[in-house]
């Protein structure tokens, strides 16, 4: 029986299991993509010009497709949203190279042009959600996500600082139910405030992963719409195929 | 034969006799008239063939065969150029479509035992495109220069390091350096989209001239050519031209709507079709936790995995493909058609497709105790199969399939006891049932019960 039972626990494992393992633990938060939300993508892409493009490229994405994507016009881009002498049609990089990188944070950041599709927008949302105040940790700041990051908090000043719940008994509970996404399964309660609310912050780090999302593929915004008119001809050219061939075939039997 | 032709057309004909070969293969080409829904797959294969083929002439013209530019390139394709995207996609996907178009294909192969007499040259053609499509797939997937592209290579390239003496030298010799580099992409790039697909086109042109030969099997196994009217024409044929042109245009527009599915809607397939880490450019430096192949290979690397000394597991592997070239000569029996045979020769080949299956999911998972154990016992089921279907060519008696069942489960349980270690004890012998009832039931069933005869065969085809 035993091994009968194992074989069914398999089988079940093969029916809810149904994504390749991804290396490391699963993301602790959940968000809802919505990359039809201009609004949200062009938030994400002001904090993304703002917090990571100095140090991390999207070398693959122009700036010039940025703006059109999103609905912000090329003055508005080349005067709010470029901070360097860089044409509104170059891609874009960052000024500190490779080598430096590495020399000051110990890694090359990486680039973030496709990192929402092989991370995957919850981890990048949990990452970023996962800072917390580590006194082991070299910089005295680690992350849930990615124990040891040499990425420091950047967006700090808008988040505060966090810690992990078991390491401050005396810790208000109720400071840590966020009412956004994590709530009591969050396993952080805030010890420095910063300039947003929790839902706040959740909104503006949604924002972002949403800009990394359409960055990782910005023909997802026209791909379904043109699928869409794909799908309509060839349903119509099947009616068509459909009675051609009754009409051809009426006489077999 | 032919009327004669004028105008352009008739010009042409005393050059080149187009209006003959039209007729030959098309228009007086007689196919059965029952085929069902398992016959669109041949020319939905031909379909697949020729996207890939185009959309491969475009990407051609954006990718860069280079280590250093090879990933930014795909990228500038998916961002830059026009309609890039789609076109990528569109090759990615079809590489996917390809083998579910062309397991399906094999698949009716098999239920209608289309391999057998006189077909076996065209499904010998068939194996060899299958393998052709293999290495076309493994090294159009290394292209990309992802994680997944790299080390699955690496992976791939390693299996041939495992052959004694050679081996070593061998792996070296394909990959043009020790480890899998800028040397490996650009010559796995001109084999991807110059050699193999010269290869894989002349294999195609002669498992079709080979099946216009000898004509197409159907799904009663019943040879047309036997029952021929007056004029020499199959009594149950239908011309090719118009009416399985038309009927092949109905199949085309389904399949083009699911594969536009995909292609618009949901092109990674979940992380199956590309797989999520090869976004992650390649880094020789950083092995990932778990490397999986695509779907498509997923049944032979569980294979491969399922025996722990590595060039054995090579050869097992290398054996589940090869033996499929074998099947003219293993399935003997005179009945083709499933719809005729015995109700435990279904059995058996339903628990074929079953473990074939189930070994793919295993192939994608990480290794565990019991899924290793598990992987073992569908590759026995797996090879079992073609043991038993050799066993059914004809009726036998009591005492062969019973000589049979006790030898097969002795030879199970003496590699299992050659294997076994106190880690591993209570899964062995647990999953030891697994082989054992597979031969009970083909074979011990087909001993005691009639479940092993097989129906007659009608003369005509039915409807």
């Amino acid at each position: 029986m035993k091994n009968i039972a194992q074989i069914i626990g398999l089988l079940v494992l093969l029916c809810a299991n149904n994504s390749f393992a991804a290396a490391g633990a699963g993301p602790i938060f959940h968000m809802n993509v919505d990359t039809g939300n201009q609004k949200s993508l062009q938030r994400g892409a002001k904090t993304f010009v703002n917090y990571c493009l100095s140090c991390h490229e999207a070398s693959y994405s122009r700036y010039n497709r940025v703006a059109a994507d999103l609905g912000i016009s090329e003055a508005n881009m080349r005067d709010n949203m470029i901070f360097t002498d860089k044409k509104i049609g170059e891609t874009m990089t960052v000024a500190m190279t490779a080598e430096q990188g590495k020399e000051w944070f110990g890694v090359t950041p990486p680039d973030l042009s496709v990192k929402a599709r092989s991370r995957g927008a919850d981890w990048i949302y949990s990452f970023l959600k996962s800072f917390y105040l580590d006194e082991k940790a070299a910089r005295g700041i680690n992350n849930k996500m990615l124990a040891g990051t040499s990425m420091p908090h950047v967006l700090w000043e808008l988040q505060g600082f966090q810690k992990l719940k078991g390491d401050d008994q005396h810790a208000d509970e109720s400071h840590a139910d966020d009412g956004h996404g994590g709530g009591d399964h969050s396993p952080f309660v805030l010890a420095v405030d910063g300039q947003l609310s929790a839902a706040e912050y959740d909104r503006t780090i949604t924002d972002l992963v949403n800009f990394l999302v359409y960055l990782s593929e910005p023909a997802q915004l026209q791909r379904k719409s043109v699928g869409i008119g794909v799908l309509f001809f060839l349903f119509t050219l099947g009616v068509f195929a459909y009675f051609l061939k009754k009409e051809y075939w009426k006489d077999i039997h | 034969m032919s009327n004669k032709a004028g105008g352009i057309i008739g010009w042409i004909d005393d050059r080149l006799p187009i209006v003959g070969f039209f007729e030959d293969h098309l228009s007086k080409y007689y196919t059965p008239k029952n085929f069902n829904f398992w016959y669109f797959f041949g020319s939905l294969a031909l379909l697949v063939l020729v996207l890939q083929i185009v959309t491969g002439v475009f990407l051609t013209m954006h990718y860069k065969p280079d280590a250093e530019l090879a990933f930014a390139s795909v990228e500038y394709i998916m961002r830059d150029v026009e309609w890039g995207w789609l076109i990528r996609y569109m090759h990615s996907t079809g590489a996917s479509a390809f083998f579910v178009v062309i397991y399906l294909h094999m698949l009716r192969g098999l239920m209608y035992g289309s391999f057998k007499e006189p077909r076996e040259l065209i499904w010998l053609f068939g194996m060899m495109i299958y393998l052709c499509l293999m290495a076309e797939a493994f090294m159009g997937y290394l292209l990309p220069w992802g994680q997944m592209s790299y080390w699955g290579a690496q992976v791939i390239v390693n299996l041939f390091g495992t052959i004694p003496y050679i081996g070593e030298d061998l792996a070296i010799w394909i990959r043009g350096d020790y480890v899998v580099s800028d040397a490996t992409l650009s010559r796995f790039f001109a084999l991807h989209v110059v050699a193999v697909p010269i290869v894989l086109l002349g294999l195609v042109l002669a498992h079709i001239a080979a099946l216009h030969t000898v004509g197409s099997n159907n799904p009663d196994g019943v040879e047309i050519k036997k029952n021929k009217d007056a004029n020499g024409v199959p009594v149950d044929g239908i011309p090719f031209h118009p009416y399985y042109t038309v009927k092949d245009i109905v199949g085309v527009v389904v399949f083009l709507f699911i594969f536009s599915l995909v292609v618009f809607f949901a092109p990674e397939m979940g992380g199956y079709f590309l797989e999520h880490a090869n976004f992650e450019p390649a880094n020789p430096l950083a092995t990932p936790e778990h490397i999986a192949p695509v779907w498509y290979f997923t049944p032979f690397y569980t294979v491969l995995r399922a025996i722990p000394n590595p060039f054995f597991g090579v050869v097992a592997m290398g054996a589940a493909v090869i033996i499929l070239f074998f099947l003219p000569w293993i399935d003997k029996n005179k009945v083709k058609s499933i719809r005729y045979r015995s109700t435990l020769y279904k059995a058996n080949l339903f628990i074929f497709l079953g473990a074939f299956i189930w070994l793919g999911y295993l192939g994608m998972q990480s290794v565990t105790p019991m899924a290793s154990q598990m992987a073992l016992r569908l590759s026995e089921l797996y090879f079992l199969f073609f043991a038993v279907l050799g066993i059914y060519s004809t009726q036998r008696s009591a005492a062969y399939y019973l000589f049979w069942f006790v030898a097969f489960v002795a030879i199970i349980s003496v590699y299992d006891v050659y294997r076994n270690n106190a880690d591993i004890a209570a899964l062995t012998w647990q999953t030891w049932v697994i082989p054992v009832a597979y031969l009970f039931i083909t074979l011990v069933l087909a001993a005691f019960t009639n479940l092993d005869q097989d129906k007659p065969v009608p003369e005509r085809v039915t409807g």
